[in-house]
């Protein structure tokens, strides 16, 4: 297997896609001359021109609802969002429109957009630009929602979004992901939505994360091994569809389970999964599940306070002791 | 021909002024007729307003005098060239001769306003009767926008509409069967009874939509444009909204995209002149709203939207131009509601005398006008009406009959299946 970036993995899935299939078009801010504002287009307007990767103005909502309707009427387009927190603007076209014209059409009309861009917080960039919007998307259904945090789940998610699927797809990068290297798949090795990931195997706790917390799970589980806590992490990987039975099938085995993201704590895929979780397990819980998200606050810009906001290894080793009664 | 209105006052002027080739904001070309104001401001109006009630309203031996009757052909003549004389328009209008041979097409312009105008009324006694939910908003008195639209456009050709979508569904021709089940919530309506009446769709005739957020569907029709354009099928979009949907951002970023990439879409305003309960003077700085469309790189047109044959001249053209190649339009059709904005609004904001003024011209009795020019006696009208009727009541028996909106559509209409 090759090893790449994280942010070659998705050029090169859209670069394989697009050689694949001419209905295939990637529209965005500075996504052509520019090569993208995080260089994911590299080289992409120089293979396939200015017809099929397609610099916008700055108008989300107008662009988004370009893709939108090219998409009802066979088109596949890719629209980047340089980054999420820019959605917002383009929110009345993703949620009213996207995620509800295949239900409004009575099943008429499919809408196989992919919006894609980098989710979450950089580093310092202050309270309008550290937005996770997984939580917010995953609220409504017409939307899948899909969130790699390895090099491999990077590309062969990206090319399950462009080549098979036919719903309107929320695909969230991880901003501070990009230079992570990895092994990847090849041009047809496709990851199907719905499908969880063990990262690392274990017996004592189940530890759900996705996206960037994903590290922060695993370095907390390394951390807690030297103790003998053995932690099982799983990378949900997409968010609609969720993989509820990968999930409850670990938290059978571990009977304790702490769920890690980036999104805000109030409502959210972590309180989500929660619920199915003491629903669906309620008795193989040996302990309350507890929840690792950003502190409940908008984001500000000192790095001191950020990295108090933002979910930390230290937090996670925190909870794992919670739910295992360990001592610290 | 080539007419510039400085100001919608002007524009409702008989002589308008005309101008060179200037597209600045403020002279919006005037397009589609020649029909004068003069002569919809003379007898017919006064015979009319005896007669508001436009579907059954003959028109009077005033009304049916050749001079009153729109010749609307479009002609397109160079700009700022030695315009007409209003003498020469008035020779160009009316000619007897001229609409006789448009008599079949007349006709059926008449059958769709009437089939729309009952439609509408029955949905509202629909509603009346507690067996329609939720929101209606009629298109009473905007019928000639919307089957001027369609008859300007080809089968294959894009169409989008605001949630005020029963008419043009209709025109764009959707049965009257699909559209009542629709609004009696029946899994034989046009959307499986998923929609309602804000959502209508249908696939077959490339009515992709009535959206309810106001301006939501703009974007979505540069985009429909922008995949004509991207495989050159030729096919060209067409996008309605209200006047109210101007002051959105929806609207000025799918103008912005539309005009900087040159797409075949013709962006087309109804203009019934309240945004809800807000007449526009309230609501927009300019007072046509086709001056807006030069600031997006594309020209801005006014077309008399109560006159079905001025809607199709109109249209025919600016259709044209976006289907050659060069690009799209914005059009302003001044329009009316004779209703409120939804069925749960008195129109209280506006007086019986304007609504009784704006009466005079509706379209029904405009299109009767040219009917009667073009020699249709009263009697073969009549026999429509009556088969209208029918239609319109067949409807409303199929809604009744219908199954309800079943459960396993609602949950498999989340998400599209994967291909095999």
């Amino acid at each position: 297997m090759a090893v790449q970036t994280y942010r070659d993995a998705l050029r090169d899935a859209m670069y394989e896609e697009m050689e694949r299939d001419e209905r295939v078009f990637l529209m965005g801010e500075e996504v052509g001359h520019y090569q993208g504002a995080y260089k994911v287009s590299q080289g992409l307007l120089e293979r396939f021109g200015e017809r099929r990767v397609v610099d916008a103005p700055i108008a989300e909502g107008g662009f988004a609802g370009v893709g939108i309707g090219a998409a009802m009427v066979g088109l596949k387009p890719i629209i980047e969002f340089m980054t999420w927190n820019f959605s917002f603007v383009a929110f009345d076209q993703i949620v009213s429109n996207a995620s509800k014209i295949f239900q409004m059409s009575g099943g008429a009309i499919p809408v196989p957009v992919v919006f894609r861009g980098p989710n979450g917080a950089a580093r310092q960039v202050a309270a309008q630009h550290s937005h996770s919007v997984d939580g917010l998307y995953a609220h409504f259904p017409g939307l899948q929602v899909v969130i790699p945090s390895t090099p491999a789940d990077a590309k062969g998610l990206l090319k399950t979004a462009i080549r098979d699927e036919p719903n309107p797809v929320i695909f969230l990068e991880g901003e501070t992901l990009y230079g992570l290297k990895g092994e990847v798949g090849g041009a047809d090795d496709l990851i199907p939505f719905g499908k969880a990931r063990i990262g690392r195997e274990g017996s004592d706790v189940t530890v759900i994360a996705w996206g960037r917390c994903y590290y922060e799970a695993l370095s907390a589980a390394e951390a807690v091994a030297e103790r003998g806590i053995e932690c099982e992490v799983i990378d949900p990987r997409t968010l609609r569809p969720l993989d509820i039975d990968a999930l409850v099938t670990s938290v059978e085995k571990t009977h304790r389970c702490v769920i890690v993201h980036e999104h805000l704590p109030y409502g959210g895929v972590g309180a989500e999964i929660v619920d199915q979780i003491q629903r669906f397990a309620f008795d193989a819980l040996d302990a309350p599940i507890i929840r690792v998200g950003s502190r409940d606050l908008p984001m500000p810009y000192a790095s001191n306070l950020e990295s108090l906001v933002l979910p930390t290894v230290e937090r996670v080793v925190e909870a794992i002791e919670a739910v295992t009664y360990a001592e610290s | 021909m080539v007419e510039r209105a400085q100001t919608n006052a002007a524009k409702r002027a008989p002589a308008r002024k005309t101008s060179g080739g200037s597209k600045a904001a403020g002279s919006a070309r005037v397009l589609g007729a020649s029909a004068g104001k003069k002569s919809t401001k003379g007898k017919g109006d006064k015979a009319q307003a005896k007669a508001p009630d436009a579907a059954s309203a003959k028109p009077s031996d005033a009304q049916r005098k050749p001079k009153e009757a729109a010749e609307a052909k479009a002609t397109k003549r160079s700009k700022g060239a030695g315009e007409p004389s209003a003498a020469k328009r008035k020779k160009a209008t009316g000619s007897r001769g001229k609409l006789a041979g448009r008599r079949d097409e007349l006709l059926g312009y008449f059958r769709k306003m009437y089939e729309i105008r009952r439609f509408e009324e029955e949905s509202a006694r629909g509603y009346a009767q507690g067996k329609i939910g939720g929101f209606l908003h009629l298109y009473i008195g905007q019928e000639a926008v919307g089957v001027g639209i369609s008859a300007a456009l080809e089968q294959e050709d894009y169409l989008f509409q605001s949630y005020r979508d029963h008419g043009v569904a209709l025109a764009r021709g959707m049965s009257a069967n699909a559209a009542m089940a629709e609004l009696y919530g029946k899994d034989t309506g046009c959307s499986r009874g998923l929609g309602g009446s804000m959502h209508f769709f249908d696939v077959a005739n490339n009515f992709l939509g009535g959206y309810g957020i106001v301006g939501g569907q703009i974007p979505l029709a540069a985009g429909t444009a922008f995949k004509s354009k991207y495989t050159q099928d030729g096919r060209v979009t067409v996008c309605l909204f209200g006047d109210g949907a101007t002051n959105i951002a929806g609207f000025h970023e799918a103008l912005s995209l539309a005009g900087l990439w040159k797409l075949p879409v013709i962006f087309v305003c109804e203009n019934n002149e309240y945004s809800m309960g807000t007449p526009m003077h309230r609501t927009s700085p300019v007072k046509d709203i086709a001056d807006k469309g030069p600031g997006y790189g594309m020209e801005g047109v006014i077309c008399e939207g109560h006159d079905v044959l001025q809607v199709k001249a109109c249209m025919a053209e600016v259709v044209e131009r976006a289907r050659t190649g060069g690009g799209p339009t914005l059009v302003e059709m001044k329009t009316y509601r004779f209703r409120g904005h939804s069925i749960s609004d008195p129109a209280k904001y506006r007086t019986d005398e304007e609504v009784k003024t704006r009466k005079a011209q509706d379209p029904l009795v405009v299109c009767r006008k040219h009917l009667a020019a073009a020699g249709v006696s009263d009697e073969e009208l009549a026999a429509i009406e009556e088969e209208i009727e029918a239609v319109v009541q067949a409807a409303v028996a199929f809604a009744e009959d219908s199954e309800p909106a079943k459960v396993e559509v609602m949950e498999n209409a989340v998400y599209a299946p994967l291909e095999a």
